[in-house]
């Protein structure tokens, strides 16, 4: 076949041996075949996972902003509660796309559906799996965050034109989530066990500064906070969403760019040692 | 034979037509034919446990070759090795000049791999499944969309190519299974217990298919447990038990050096078979006492039995029959069960 031959420059060549048995270039037909299959499948799982932050927005936002009035925002200047919120729920909601497609979805393809078995057989390396997979993540996070980012829009929170960077920085925390997100769930074998990374994000989204600030905690446990990846997430966005920036922006991109990093060599690790073993 | 089908034939013969297979069965080790696979002293440890020991074998190109073995023997790691999804702890293997552990992407560009258990895409229908399969090929669509229809037609799957996968028979989803491991003209093509769990109708039906591979010059490897698919397909077969090799050969070889011609199969109910073994003593080449009935190996069965009714004994059934692969394998590897 026509896959590995053809004219290659010099670091293509490089590349391809060293990650040979690994990966064939050819991560855009996991793609398509995920595209393939959402066709047929059950938007309304898609369009739920949309509607749960506008749902929280409204209640908390509006509901509970019309008690709470306006609070101090990332440059000290004074918002509405609602604009405070939002961002930190784009942030979640990031979050959340990601994780259903690389955990719950990879989870039942990976035990279930035999997928990836039948993909491994074929000329496809592991790195090109993990790379398609957690590219259908990203499209869904890049569809949640956008249609987000319009409601909020529309619901006048927003007052920079920066504000529209926060889809991209959506998506930068979908990376981060779904890359590893892939390898935590390879070594998960039951539904019981799947349930555990439910025990993780449940106080994550409630506590990573999401609805009031880090300030309210001791010492000890903002520390603790500051470590989850979660508040990097809520911190980028609102400051990105009033246009207000300091060197932390710096860490917080960084933060997810190592957790990126570090999740796409679990994963196609993952990948090799269950499936070529 | 269907337009489809015949089309397929031609362009499997095209690219292979330096490996058109020989008349016979007994003449694998034709010398003109390139050796395809070559397994030399391949070992697969899983801690403790020897999968597979230390076992050689030479698949010609063209050639049917066959693993047969109880549960457990390993076959299926044998098989995982070929395709490079497994990585073996000593010996050397080479599909086509390459090893399947460096060269993973490229070996495979050339297999076709039916698993032990189906593994078809439940989210896309029949056809897709042959498209985006392919497409992990990174084979291009124009290619792909006439490919896909000519499988359907040769995988009598042409009605059902906008079905859902989870709607076919059993039967229906093993030709699926095994379209999909055509759609990349394999040269290779590896079918791990192919036909296990169908009825005999599923089963003719995909021997037709798969023979008609055989003779457009494709490589089958197959393991089985079934000695009549092995009587039906193989060319050439090893009996492996335990990792190990136990025998090579053609059906009709293993027969021959294994078996006896005739096997006369006697029943005297189950309480007197073992006391009654001993007085058919002498009887034919070799006696098996077996707790349900005695098997009486013998050149010629019913002359056997004329003996037997000579020294006053008056079974309750008797039969005559051919020896088969199945008294090959089951001398070979016992009669006990293998868990």
């Amino acid at each position: 076949m026509s896959v590995l031959t053809g004219g290659h420059s010099a670091t293509d060549l490089a590349r391809e041996r060293k990650f040979g048995p690994l990966y064939s270039r050819n991560a855009k037909a996991v793609v398509g075949r995920g595209l393939m299959a959402a066709k047929s499948s059950t938007w309304l799982v898609m369009v739920s996972g949309f509607f749960e932050p506008v749902l929280f927005l409204l209640a908390m936002g509006v509901g509970m902003g019309s008690i709470v009035g306006t609070v101090q925002g990332p440059g000290g200047e004074d918002i509405s509660y609602a604009a405070y919120i939002a961002p930190a729920l784009l942030a979640v909601s990031a979050m959340n796309g990601a994780i259903y497609d690389s955990t719950w979805n990879v989870f039942f393809k990976m035990n279930f559906a035999k997928l990836y078995q039948g993909m491994l057989y074929t000329s496809l390396g592991p790195l090109d799996v993990a790379i398609g997979e957690i590219f259908l993540a990203l499209l869904r996070g890049l569809l949640y965050a956008t249609g987000f980012t319009a409601v909020m829009g529309v619901m006048g929170l927003l007052t920079s034109w920066w504000a529209i960077l926060v889809i991209p920085a959506s998506v930068l925390i979908a990376f981060g989530f779904a890359s590893f997100g892939m390898g935590i769930t390879s070594f998960m074998k039951t539904f019981q066990q799947m349930d555990w990374i439910n025990f993780f994000l449940l106080p994550m989204f409630l506590f990573s500064a999401t609805f009031y600030p880090l300030s309210v905690y001791p010492q000890v446990i903002q520390w603790f906070i500051q470590a989850m990846p979660l508040w990097h997430g809520v911190e980028l966005l609102r400051q990105i969403s009033v246009g207000s920036f300091s060197p932390a922006t710096a860490i917080h991109v960084g933060y997810y760019l190592v957790m990126i990093t570090l999740g796409i060599m679990l994963t196609t690790g993952r990948l090799r040692q269950l499936f070529l073993k | 034979m269907s337009v489809g089908a015949t089309s397929l034939l031609r362009v499997h013969n095209e690219a292979t037509r330096s490996a058109t297979p020989t008349e016979s069965s007994q003449t694998s080790f034709d010398m003109n034919r390139p050796t395809v696979i070559s397994a030399q002293n391949l070992t697969k440890t899983y801690g403790d446990l020897t999968a597979v020991d230390n076992i050689s074998f030479d698949v010609p190109a063209g050639e049917s070759f066959g693993l047969l073995g109880p549960n457990g023997a390993g076959k299926s790691t044998t098989m995982k090795m070929i395709g490079g999804v497994s990585q073996r702890t000593s010996g050397s293997l080479a599909i086509m000049g390459l090893d399947p552990e460096s060269h993973g992407p490229e070996v495979r560009a050339h297999l076709g791999v039916v698993p032990q258990q189906d593994n078809l895409d439940e989210e896309l229908k029949v056809r897709e499944n042959l498209i985006v399969y392919g497409r992990y090929f990174g084979l291009p669509m124009s290619y792909l969309k006439p490919k896909a229809d000519e499988l359907l037609e040769f995988a009598q799957l042409t009605d059902k190519a906008n079905s859902k996968v989870d709607a076919l028979s059993g039967g229906m989803k093993r030709r699926l299974t095994i379209a999909r491991s055509l759609i990349n003209e394999p040269r290779i093509l590896l079918l791990d217990e192919p036909t296990t769990g169908l009825d005999p109708q599923a089963r003719h039906i995909l021997w037709d298919r798969l023979f008609r591979l055989k003779e457009s010059g494709v490589t089958l490897i197959l393991t089985t447990h079934y000695m009549d698919e092995a009587e039906q397909l193989c060319d050439r077969l090893i009996v492996v038990d335990k990792g190990k090799i136990m025998a090579e050969g053609s059906p009709a070889t293993l027969i021959r050096e294994h078996s006896s011609r005739e096997v006369l199969e006697l029943r005297f109910g189950s309480e007197r078979n073992a006391t009654i073994g001993v007085e058919l003593q002498g009887i034919g080449e070799r006696l098996e006492t077996l707790p349900d009935r005695v098997l009486i190996y013998a050149h010629d069965g019913e002359a056997a039995l004329e003996q037997v009714t000579a020294r006053g004994l008056r079974p309750m059934t008797s039969l005559v029959r051919r020896s088969s692969l199945e008294d090959v394998f089951l001398r070979l590897t016992g009669r006990s069960l293998v868990d």
